[in-house]
Formats: structure tokens, sequence, C-alpha cells
């Protein structure tokens, strides 16, 4: 304190001081004021997981060992197809989140559900094409350059099924508790880490896809 | 069973004698425990306990055990090297012997200073904001038992198995299946990957406090120091673990799977292993540092009486070490070839985090300057930290100059250099922060002589065993070596290790003054709360505060709060007390933990079923967990009020 | 200063309450930015695989520019109506982690490339790197 409120603290009494320096009339305080924050920051964290990965593509993506490139194996139909499979469960999520909003479990349920199908849709087309690409002998112990491919595609498709699992438990906790905040509050980290993951996989499509094609 | 069977325990006699040594001592401790029924009391009070100042004691706990079994590593290679001369090749065969140097590496950074600098940000920085908790208190818990998780896995390589014989950072190809094809890397990669995820928790959580849980009033430039470069330090955790943890999986990947992330064959690169490892590593070593730089100056402050002088010039200066803590990683390989430009890049940028560091230096010694300086012990650290750590500073500098380091990288030069700023630096900044803030958690101050006797051990100990080393550096010893061919260096090496020996005699007068002083804890009982004179609000409330830290939440006018409201004379207040919201304990994290350490150990020994089993529970429980709505009480008022007039008459009769 | 703050605190001890009350900090946004945000995602998306499909721009150094492009305006307008990202929300910590983030990996992938070019450029000269660099 300056020099000119310290001689005005004098003028107060001790019951102003305490009012002064003391919360006399708190409250408790909600519960989960920080989570969103929190989970933001782990977001972020994530978001370098992801840079590592990149980065590990972006010095071995040319390392082809004499095997098949990038143009030997992606079909980016399949790419367009399973990238909009993502954009969909994205604005089915926030449907969702929109019913949850008006506090109607029914419709934040089924709206959860339509998210599922289609990422599972997603993960399925995936799936597809690591199978097709390991049984044409194009291994992630192939090359440098399938390493870091498989590596970081995979990756991404693990935070998927990780948002899956909890997607699932999710609906079944929306049924038994209903939206209570905790829900919602749990509702919206879901939000925040399934549209990451899109935003994810426009690096993923636009880095290696549809860059590795030219 | 995998590849887990007979000959993975000890052979070798050292190693037998310890295990037999260390399970006879655990045998003994159950069996205390057990005779005393202390099971339940740690259980329910301790292990479960989601108070932030609990799990800080637990960290400091875990960190000083670990201390001791890294310092006898120490111990164990500085007698290697003392004796491998003229032949001889020592009494340590290679194998246990880059065991050992591989050990002490990560047991002293990943389990002695990570726990110990988040033991004191966990204990302190919520009393320093004024909250009553974390943001996350159950994740607080959970992230301590999964770093104790780790740091279990890494005792348990010393019996079964082996650990890693690759160094610290276990660089490929060494630590690639082809070279490293024994548990010993794979010890290392699960017990880092499963205290990582302790780390990043902890690190997200306290952010979020500092964020979020600030007293009202205590605006950003309010905040007191150490809450500043905790925040940093933990901004650095959140931006820098992920980069270990991918890293550490392209690793596993390799290794487990065949992946190429790092072999030398199919388009691999080593080199990116290095590159990568070092982005995490770099701002690792700021990590540890920050925290104390906190100390110091909240330790400056109140033993000299002031303000700290440039308290905005200090927090700009941490602000910019966090982010050019990032544009520096380069300088750990100038050797591996960059080229010109490259290089002389990540030179400048180090040179220039001096500035920043030199800043914070002079702002110390502006506000000792005129002051009237008390020499408790934990000024007199800090004093030993400023003359030790700039000369750290300086060898760095040095060695930041891509030619000098030619001629320096991996040599003993280096050695002494990050001991010189990691002791110098950290461990005497936590050496002042436990003889400083002691008092606060335990209601008694430490031992004054036993505490000077380590001192004049430690400090001086400390060069005896390190400028040997930079003389060694200078004569172009490498790291690491076993034996020796040349005779006419083995009078460093002894005198390196009489100086380890100090070292030990430090740490013997540190345990002993722990001792004494809980021995005789009557007489040097902290009626006060308040027993140094501080500035900031965690000593505002009792010692040891109580468990919602203060029973009204202080509002905050300027920066060094509770030195503003002793000032201001505000007496506390007596009555009108309200039952406080407290979040509950829970057996989560421990239970995590414990599946965790299955779910590596599996891993690490190719059980598979086991690992299968383990990674479901982890899972399972996980979700279980989610299903816990209720994770609250309040706390009665009758409890506060019986609590706050027992802290009336304590302070009564300290005449406060 | 100081003086005034003291009326300010006294008055309002929780600055963040209101935001900590109801849950709209950075919560949600409405139909009409939901289905925006998905239309501009649909034609940000759209139009680099088309670019790449049919080749539509021979030089392909320029197409990987113009992609890029799309995905950095992507990424934003992600940002925007999907994850509701605005300045205000959080008092601004949420913003600032991102942009912390932002240049955390941009060091990060930009000095590894450069590093690791120089590395493999001085260090590795062997044939098949040479041939797949060019």
């Amino acid at each position: 304190m300056t020099a000119t409120t310290i001689n005005q603290t004098h003028d107060l009494s001790q019951a102003q001081l305490q009012a002064a320096f003391y919360d006399l009339d708190e409250h408790d305080h909600p519960e989960g004021g920080s989570t969103m924050l929190g989970f933001w920051m782990y977001l972020m964290s994530d978001c370098l997981i992801f840079a590592m990965l990149f980065a590990a593509y972006g010095v071995l993506g040319g390392s082809l060992a004499a095997g098949p490139g990038p143009k030997d194996l992606f079909e980016l139909p399949l790419v367009a197809l399973n990238t909009a499979m993502l954009l969909f469960s994205s604005i089915t999520y926030g449907f969702a989140m929109l019913a949850m909003e008006k506090g109607s479990k029914g419709a934040t349920q089924i709206w959860l559900l339509v998210t599922a199908v289609f990422g599972i849709a997603f993960l399925s087309i995936e799936l597809y094409e690591f199978y097709h690409l390991i049984h044409e002998g194009a291994t992630p112990m192939r090359s440098g350059f399938l390493t870091a491919f498989f590596s970081l595609v995979g990756t991404h498709g693990l935070h998927v099924t990780f948002g899956l699992v909890w997607l699932f438990t999710l609906v079944v906790q929306v049924g038994r508790k209903g939206l209570i905040p905790a829900n919602k509050r749990r509702l919206m980290c879901l939000s925040l880490f399934w549209h990451f993951l899109d935003v994810i996989w426009i690096g993923v499509f636009t880095f290696v896809y549809l860059m590795g094609m030219l | 069973m995998g590849r887990l069977w007979l000959d993975a325990l000890p052979q070798e006699p050292i190693v037998l004698a310890t295990f037999v040594v260390v399970a006879l001592g655990g045998v003994a401790l159950v069996a205390a425990l057990t005779y005393f029924k202390l099971w339940g009391y740690l259980w329910k009070e301790w292990f479960t306990s989601v108070d932030h100042k609990k799990i800080g004691i637990m960290y400091m706990v875990l960190g000083l055990v670990m201390f001791l079994r890294g310092f006898a590593d120490a111990v164990m290679m500085r007698i290697q090297q003392s004796m491998a001369f003229n032949g001889n090749e020592g009494y340590l065969n290679a194998h246990h012997y880059d065991q050992i140097f591989t050990a002490h590496g990560v047991i002293m950074i990943f389990f002695v200073a990570m726990p110990f600098v988040t033991g004191l940000m966990n204990y302190i920085v919520p009393l320093q904001i004024g909250a009553r908790d974390v943001s996350f208190p159950f994740l607080n818990n959970f992230s301590f038992w999964m770093t104790t998780a780790g740091a279990v896995l890494v005792m348990m390589s010393l019996f079964i198995g082996e650990f890693a014989q690759t160094g610290w950072l276990a660089y490929p190809p060494l630590s690639n299946l082809a070279y490293s094809p024994w548990v010993g890397v794979d010890y290392y990669i699960w017990s880092l990957q499963i205290a990582g995820v302790g780390t990043l928790l902890s690190g997200v959580n306290l952010i979020a406090t500092i964020v979020k849980m600030r007293a009202p009033g205590m605006t950003m430039m309010r905040m007191p120091i150490f809450t500043w470069t905790s925040l940093c330090t933990n901004i650095l955790i959140v931006a820098a673990f992920p980069v270990l943890t991918a890293v550490m999986t392209m690793l596993s990947v390799d290794r487990y799977l065949g992946f190429n992330f790092f072999s030398n064959d199919f388009g691999g690169s080593p080199m990116m292993y290095v590159n990568l490892i070092w982005i995490w590593g770099h701002p690792e070593v700021y990590i540890l540092i920050l925290p104390l730089f906190g100390v110091f100056s909240e330790v400056t402050a109140t033993f000299c009486g002031k303000r700290l002088f440039g308290y905005s010039s200090m927090v700009y200066a941490t602000l910019v070490i966090t982010i050019l803590s990032y544009l520096v990683w380069l300088h750990h390989f100038f050797t591996m070839g960059s080229g010109a430009s490259v290089n002389s890049f990540f030179g400048i940028t180090t040179m220039v985090i001096s500035i920043p560091t030199g800043a914070k230096l002079f702002n110390w010694l502006f506000t000792m300057y005129r002051a009237r300086i008390r020499y408790e012990l934990p000024m007199m650290w800090t004093v030993a930290f400023m003359l030790t750590f700039t000369i750290g500073g300086m060898t760095g500098v040095l060695l930041a100059v891509p030619p000098a380091d030619f001629v320096l990288h991996n040599s003993l030069f280096l050695i002494a250099h990050f001991h010189n700023v990691i002791i110098g630096g950290v461990l005497f900044g936590i050496f002042a922060a436990i003889n400083y803030w002691w008092p606060k958690a335990f209601g008694f101050k430490l031992n004054q002589f036993w505490g000077k006797v380590s001192f004049w051990l430690w400090v001086p100990g400390f060069w005896v065993a390190f400028t040997p080393l930079y003389i060694l550096g200078f004569m172009g010893v490498t790291r690491r070596m076993r034996v020796f061919d040349d005779p006419s260096i083995q009078i460093w090496f002894v005198i390196a290790a009489f100086g380890a020996l100090m070292i030990a005699g430090g740490i013997g007068a540190m345990l002993v003054q722990f001792a004494v002083s809980i021995w005789k804890r009557e007489e040097l009982k902290d009626e006060t709360g308040d027993p140094w004179h501080g500035r900031t609000l965690e000593w505002a409330t009792s010692s040891p505060p109580p468990e919602y830290n203060f029973a009204f939440t202080p509002i905050v006018h300027d920066i060094d709060a509770w030195d503003d409201m002793k000032r201001c004379a505000v007496e506390r207040p007596t009555s009108g007390y309200r039952p406080i919201h407290m979040p509950k304990g829970t057996g989560t994290g421990i239970i995590l933990a414990g599946l965790s350490i299955a779910l590596g150990f599996a891993m690490i020994w190719y059980i598979w079923w086991l690992a299968a089993v383990s990674f479901a529970g982890i899972i399972g429980y996980a979700i279980f967990h989610t299903f816990n709505y209720k994770r609250d009480y309040h706390i009665p008022v009758e409890t506060v009020e019986a609590t706050e007039a027992a802290r009336t008459r304590q302070l009564a009769a300290a005449g406060a | 200063m100081a003086h005034a703050d003291t009326h300010n605190a006294a008055a309002h001890p929780h600055p963040d309450a209101h935001a900590e009350d109801t849950m709209e900090h950075g919560g949600h946004g409405s139909l009409r930015e939901y289905v925006v945000g998905f239309l501009l995602s649909v034609v940000l998306t759209a139009i680099p695989f088309w670019l790449v499909m049919s080749g539509a721009i021979p030089d392909p150094r320029t197409t990987a520019l113009v992609i890029m492009a799309f995905a950095i305006v992507q990424i934003v307008v992600h940002m925007i109506y999907f994850l509701h990202m605005n300045t205000k929300s959080e008092n601004g910590w949420t913003v600032m982690a991102l942009i912390f983030t932002i240049v955390i990996v941009v060091i990060a992938l930009s000095g590894s490339l450069w590093v690791m070019y120089h590395l493999n450029h001085n260090m590795m000269p062997m044939s098949h790197e040479m041939s797949s660099m060019g």
C-alpha cells in the first residue's frame, strides 16, 4: 500500500479493516470452475504430441528405403470419404450440445449416438485402409516413411477410439443422472476433445495425404 | 511369464548384498508399521488424502528417499573412478557401472529434482494465493502416485533384471533392441512414461489453480514471485512433457514392434531422436530451476526484511526464460554436425538466455544492498547459490560457444558444469526451501547447529568434488569412463572422491538435523505461524495450517499481501465462521497407479496376459471412478470454530 | 490506486464468480454457428481435394502452398465455429494458451525440420537419402 492509504487505514475501525482484508461473506465455490480451462491445457499438451509426430513425418516422409511412396499407396477418394465422416460427426456433436443446452436429455443421447456412428465409420474406413496397406506389404516396419505415417494416423485413430469410449460412458451417465452440471461439464470437455481431433485431421489430410500426392 | 525367469534375480555379490539389506529393511518397516497399527492411519490420512499439503509432503519424502538412492550411485561411481588405474579394473564390471551412471542421472532428474520441485509447488502455491486446495484435488493425488509408480519401477530394476546401460537419455541406436536386447531400456521407458503422466497432470492442475483460484484482489502482478515461477514452470511442464511422451513412444514402438523411427536401416534416423528429446530436455532444466529462483526471491525478501528489488523485472525475466528455453535445444548436440548457420543460431540464443538470468541475480543483490540481512539457514543457502550458480552459469556460456563446445563436448567439464548449476541451483534451492518452509509444514523450526554443519560440509564439499572434473575436462577426459590408462590423472579423481565424502557428511548432517529437530520439537516450536516475519500469505495462517488453510479467504491489496496486512494491523477475525466446502479423499489414485505398475512390469517382461488385464483394469477402474459424483463434503462450522479458537489461544500464549 | 482497489475488492470479492456460476464461458454456439462452420468446412475441404485430384494447378509447389493456406483457414474456422474460441472466455487464458502452443509448435516443427535437414545434408550422404530428397 502506498503511504496515503496507510494513513487512511488509520481512520478505519478494526471491523472495516477486517472487511477490507478478509472475505467474511464467502459462499461455496461452484464445483468444476477450473475444469474447462484445465481440459484446454490438456488439449494443448496433446497438440504437442501430434506436433512431434508431424515433425517425425516431416523428417522421415522422404525416407522410403526403396519401398513404396505416398503416390503408390494413398487413395484420395477414400480419404475424402473419411474426412466427410469426421466432419459429419463434428456437426452432429454440435447438435448434441444444442440439445443439451435446451435441456432435452433424449435428444442429447440420440445425437451423441449419431456422432458415435460417424466416428465408428471413420475408424472402420481407417482400419480398412491400414489392412489394405499391410496386405500390400506396406507395413510400418517397411520404411521410415511408413513408420511415421502409421504412427501419426494411428495415434489420431487411437484418440478417436478413446473419444468413443468416453462418448458411450457419457451416454450412460446422462441416462442415469440426467443433464446435471457435472454431466454438462463432461459433455463440454468431450466436445472440445472431439472438435480438436477434427482440427488435427485437417493437418493430417493436408500434409500427409494431399501433399503426399503432389 | 514372458521373459521373466529366475535368471532375472541378482547374481552379482554387490547387488545381492544390497538386495538382502533392502529386503530386510523393507520387512522391518512393514513389520513396524503393522505392529504399531499404522496402516489404517497412513491409508486414511495420507495415501488417499487429496489435501495439497499432505501430497506436497509425500512428494518431498519421495524425493528424499530417491535422493539417497541416487547419491549412493554417485558415491559408487566416484569410488570406481578413483581406483581404476594402472590395470586395476575397480570393483564394478562394465555392465553394472553402465547401469549405475544411467540410473544416477534418471533418478536425480526424474525422481529427486522433479518430486522435490513438485512437492514444494504443491505445498506452497495454494497457501500463497490464499486458496483452500488445488483446482483438481483428486488429480493431484493421482499425479503423486503415478510419479511414485515410476520410481517403484526404477527401484524394481535394481533387483529384478537390469536397468538401462545407455546414459540417462537412452540415445539410439544403443537403446534399440539390437544393442540393448534385455529389459534395461524397457524399464527406463515405462518408468518415465508412467511418471510422465503424473508430471503432466500436476502441471495442468497447478496452472489451473494459479489462474483460477487466487484470492480476491490478487492480480497477476501481485502474485508472489514463487507463484509466478511456479506458473511458468508448469506451463513449461505442460508444453514439454508431451514431447518426452511422444519420443518415448516412438522408441518403444521401435523396440516392441520393429518400427523404423530411429533405426539405422530402412530410413530411420537416430539423429532425430537426439533432436526431439532435447526439445523436451532443455525446457526440463528450466522446469527444475525456475521454482527455485522463486524460492530464492522469497527467502531474500524475507531475510532482508524488505520488498524484493525489481518485482516486475523478475516477472518479465521469468517469462522471457520460459520462451527462450524452447530456442536453445541444439546446444546439447553442436557436435552432431548441423553446420555453421544452425550452430551459430543456437549458440547465440543460448548466450542470450543468460541475460534474464543475470537480471535476476542483480535483483537479489540489490535487494540485499543496504538491507539488514539475517543470516538464517535459508539465507545462507541462498548466498551459496548465488556464488555457485554464477560460476556454473559462466561455464555454461563457455559451452554455448560452438567451437569451444567441440573441445569440451561430453567431457568431464560438461559434467562439472551441469552439476554446478543443478546442485548449486536446484539442490541448494531445495535446501533453502526446506529450511524456510519446514516450520510452516510441521510447526517447529529446524535445528540450526546441524543445519550449519550440513551447509559447511555441502558447499565446500561440492567444490572439492567438482573442481577436479572441470580440470579433467580441460585435459580431455570424457564422461562415463570406467577405467583409465593415464595414471597421472588419478589424483584428481581421488580429490573428487574426497569431495563426495564431504557431501555424504553433509547429507548425513541434514538427516541428523531432521532427527534432532523432531526430537526437540517442543523447544523449536513456532506458535505464531510466522517465524521468519514473512511477507506472503502462507505465513498468515497457523503452522501447520488447518486442513482448510484459511478460515476466511484473505483479500489482497498489494504485493507481499501478508506484510501489507501486518502493516495495516488487521486483527484476525475470530467469529462469524461458516462451514467450509472441501474435497473428499479417495483411493482411486493409488489403485490406478498400482495397476500402472503392473502394466509397466508386464510390458517390460513381455507378460502379455498381465499387460492386457492391467490395461483393462486401468480403463475400467477410471470409468468406474467417473460414476462417483459425490466427491465433496463440508467441514462443520463447529470444527472450524474449535480449530480457530485453539489458534486464538496459541497466538495469545505466544504474545502475538 | 491501492485505495480504489480496496473498495473494488471489498465490493466484489470474487471477480471470477460470475463467470464460474453459469457455465457460459467459452461455452456453446447457436445452430446458425454450427451450420455456417460446417458449410465453410465442407467448402474448405472440397477445394484442396479437388485441386490435388484434378491437378488444376500444374505446379506442385504452388498447389502445396494453396492447400496449406486452405488448411490454415479451415483450422481457424473450426476454432471459431466449433471450439467457440474467443478472446473473452476464461479471461483470455484459453486464447493465450493457444497462442503459446502455436508458438511452441512452430518452433519445434520448423526447428526440427531445419536442424534435421542440415544434419542429413552434412552427416548422411547415403544414396537413397539423396535420391528421395530430390
